[in-house]
């Protein structure tokens, strides 16, 4: 059985004619599989490189190099929690913040709950110091945040 | 004198990203001009005239940038945008995308007009999911109304835009780690020459601006080039090779000022100014230590230094292109302005600094990879009150050897690391020779741990 769906596939191929390389749609490809399929197994590398006529190592190489990317082994949470640790976020409170959302999951940065509902990460300078500390919801900004409003913040996101 | 925003002047109307009202504002009026009247190369020609300087953070000025396209070049030419917006403490390219992304898009479809691309790869980095959404509905709208696509407005010009997201990675930015995250491989910066300009994406001329000059030649083009040069800063007389500051500019105040947001001023406003005028001063009544005038890699003032050959301070400087060099900073870089108030230990800034570049060195370049992880390293036993004399020059010697300037690396990222190290130990010396003297240990101590491990 493929790892890849008939519709990611079909997605997939869909980049393809907007760049003059298949090589090209590796990281569209990559984000496709990650969203959808919460990890990037080695299977679906062999599958993306199947696609896109190149070789897994291609397509690990890539992968690899972004540490954005779950592979094999690894799972995303329902929801990706990136909290700011970049300057302007330090200076309003961010290291804090890290601390106080490791704690009340019980996690590190980089993990994910037991309960398969947040993986955590802290994340570089997010753009959007206007309103500092922040953090992203999977790609959403969710600024000025307080010790409070994370706490709301993690509630809700446990009873999703 | 009050100045009346020209970038930013519809980003609080009511959907403000929509084709209907950007055109009712007299939208891509400019670009349909263009294509009746102009040439590619007079677009070309104005945009030089104009004095346009990328607003990236090299400041390379944009139309000579674009006369390096090879002449009758038989294509494919490749604009590429540059919306990776990573350096810390800068958001001024998310507010355009956000707020009035067909401002941008004119830009766009002038920009490749002019040098003649029929595709325009728009490299946004992930975390902009908002402006993603955004700008590819507003894309969706062009194609609609047969703003892009064949034969455009029966000109006979043909042109795509294509989105693509980054995945979290600051190296993205450089141009040619871009280009190559783009071609999906390893976002490795490549060794110039060849420039992108000769080649670049997928080897062929590609030309890489950043969103906020896309959006300055929209305007430059809709109101011509003596509005743009009334703006700024004119060249230095006495400096042959100074390009002057011309035009208006996005600054992005962050840290600890009252009001952090996106001020757009005519370039060469003073810190002081933006900091305490248009920022609303220093929070919780304190004063200004320290600022970053241009995104981290510029480097540190120090507000109470008084400046050499001028009155005032390092906090009077003027930030066009020129200003943060005389105050020993790299350059205006992305006109980011971070504040750092009295109460704040530089140690724990310079950490911060460290433990960014070091995270985002690509790797490549030994002088950088092990440079910027040293650094760290020797800020890290720093904050848990273990820093030695003899620290202070190690960190001064790796800062000024690692960069593209020593001309140890490929890339500016390793000058960017080694610049707010070098002016932070230089001007608050005394600062951490006492935190070596107390052993002072970091108020994140607590923090440490948990936030290291990743
Ligand atoms: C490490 C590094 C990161 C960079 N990041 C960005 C960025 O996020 N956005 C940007 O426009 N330019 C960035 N630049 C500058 C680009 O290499 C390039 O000069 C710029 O995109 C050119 O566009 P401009 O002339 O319109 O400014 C970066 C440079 C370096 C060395
Ligand atoms: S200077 Fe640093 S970031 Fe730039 S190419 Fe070299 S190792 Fe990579
Ligand atoms: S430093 Fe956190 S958003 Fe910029």
């Amino acid at each position: 059985m493929p790892v890849l769906t008939p519709e990611l596939r079909e997605q997939i191929l869909a980049y393809v004619p907007r760049y003059p390389s298949k090589r090209a749609v590796t990281l569209p490809a990559l984000h496709l599989v990650h969203d959808t399929l919460r990890t990037v197994s080695h299977e679906a590398i062999v599958e993306i490189a199947e696609l896109l006529e190149l070789q897994p190592a291609e397509v690990y190489d890539t992968m690899t190099f972004y540490e954005f990317f779950k592979g094999e082994g690894e799972r995303l949470g329902q929801t990706r929690l990136w909290i700011c640790r970049g300057l302007a976020c330090m200076l309003r409170g961010a290291y804090e913040l890290l601390e106080q959302a490791q704690q009340r999951l019980g996690i590190r940065c980089g993990q994910t709950t037991p309960d398969g509902k947040i993986t955590l990460e802290f994340a570089e300078c997010i753009g959007a110091c206007d309103g500092a500390p922040a953090c992203l919801r999977n790609d959403v900004h969710v600024m000025n945040l307080t010790p409070e409003k994370l706490d709301q913040l993690l509630t809700e996101l446990r009873c999703l | 004198m009050s100045y009346e925003p020209v970038l930013l002047a519809r980003i609080d109307k009511p959907n403000s990203q929509r084709l209907e009202g950007y055109r009712q504002d007299g939208g891509y009026e400019a670009f349909a001009r263009v294509l009746r009247e102009l040439k590619p190369e007079e677009v070309v020609a104005r945009v030089k005239e104009s004095g346009l300087r990328g607003r990236g953070g090299a400041g390379f000025p944009t139309g000579v940038k674009w006369t390096f396209v090879p002449k009758g070049h038989p294509g494919p030419i490749y604009l590429a945008v540059n919306a990776d917006e990573s350096e810390p403490c800068t958001y001024n390219n998310r507010i355009l995308m956000e707020k009035d992304p067909h401002q941008v898009l004119e830009g766009v479809l002038i920009s490749s007009y002019a040098i003649q691309a029929r595709v325009a790869y728009f490299y946004i980095r992930y975390e902009y999911g908002e402006a993603y959404r955004t700008l590819q509905a507003a894309i969706d709208e062009l194609y609609q109304a047969g703003l892009l696509g064949r034969n455009i407005l029966n000109s006979g010009f043909d042109l795509d835009v294509v989105l693509h997201r980054g995945a979290g990675a600051y190296i993205c930015g450089e141009e040619t780690g871009l280009i190559e995250s783009l071609e999906g491989k390893r976002a490795w910066p490549r060794i110039k020459p060849p420039f992108p300009a000769v080649e670049g994406a997928f080897r062929k001329p590609t030309i890489v601006n950043n969103v906020e000059t896309l959006a300055c030649v929209t305007q430059i083009l809709r109101r011509g080039v003596e509005w743009f040069r009334s703006l700024g800063v004119p060249p230095d007389p006495k400096n042959p090779r100074d390009l002057g500051s011309f035009g208006p500019k996005l600054y992005t105040l962050a840290g600890h000022v009252n009001e952090p947001k996106c001020v757009e001023l005519p370039l060469g406003v003073t810190v002081r100014e933006l900091v305490e005028k248009h920022g609303g001063g220093v929070w919780k009544g304190r004063k200004a230590k320290a600022v970053n005038p241009g995104g981290i890699s510029m480097g540190f003032l120090r507000c109470d230094l008084p400046l050499k050959n001028a009155e005032g301070t390092e906090y009077d400087i003027p930030l066009d292109f020129n200003g943060p060099l005389r105050a020993g900073c790299l350059g205006l870089g992305t006109a980011a302005v971070t504040v750092i108030d009295d109460q704040t230990s530089m140690i724990d800034v310079v950490h911060n600094v460290c433990q960014f570049f070091s995270h985002e060195s690509c790797g490549q370049c030994t002088p950088c990879r092990e440079g910027t992880g040293w650094m760290l390293k020797i800020m890290e036993r720093f904050r848990h009150g273990r820093g030695r004399r003899e620290d202070l020059d190690i960190l001064l010697d790796v800062a000024e050897r690692i960069g593209i300037i020593p001309g140890t690396t490929i890339c500016g990222l390793a000058d960017g690391a080694g610049w707010p190290v070098k002016t932070a130990i230089r001007k608050f010396r005394e600062e951490f020779e006492q935190a070596i003297r107390d052993a002072t240990v970091s108020r994140y101590v607590r923090t440490l741990e948990t936030v290291a491990a990743h």
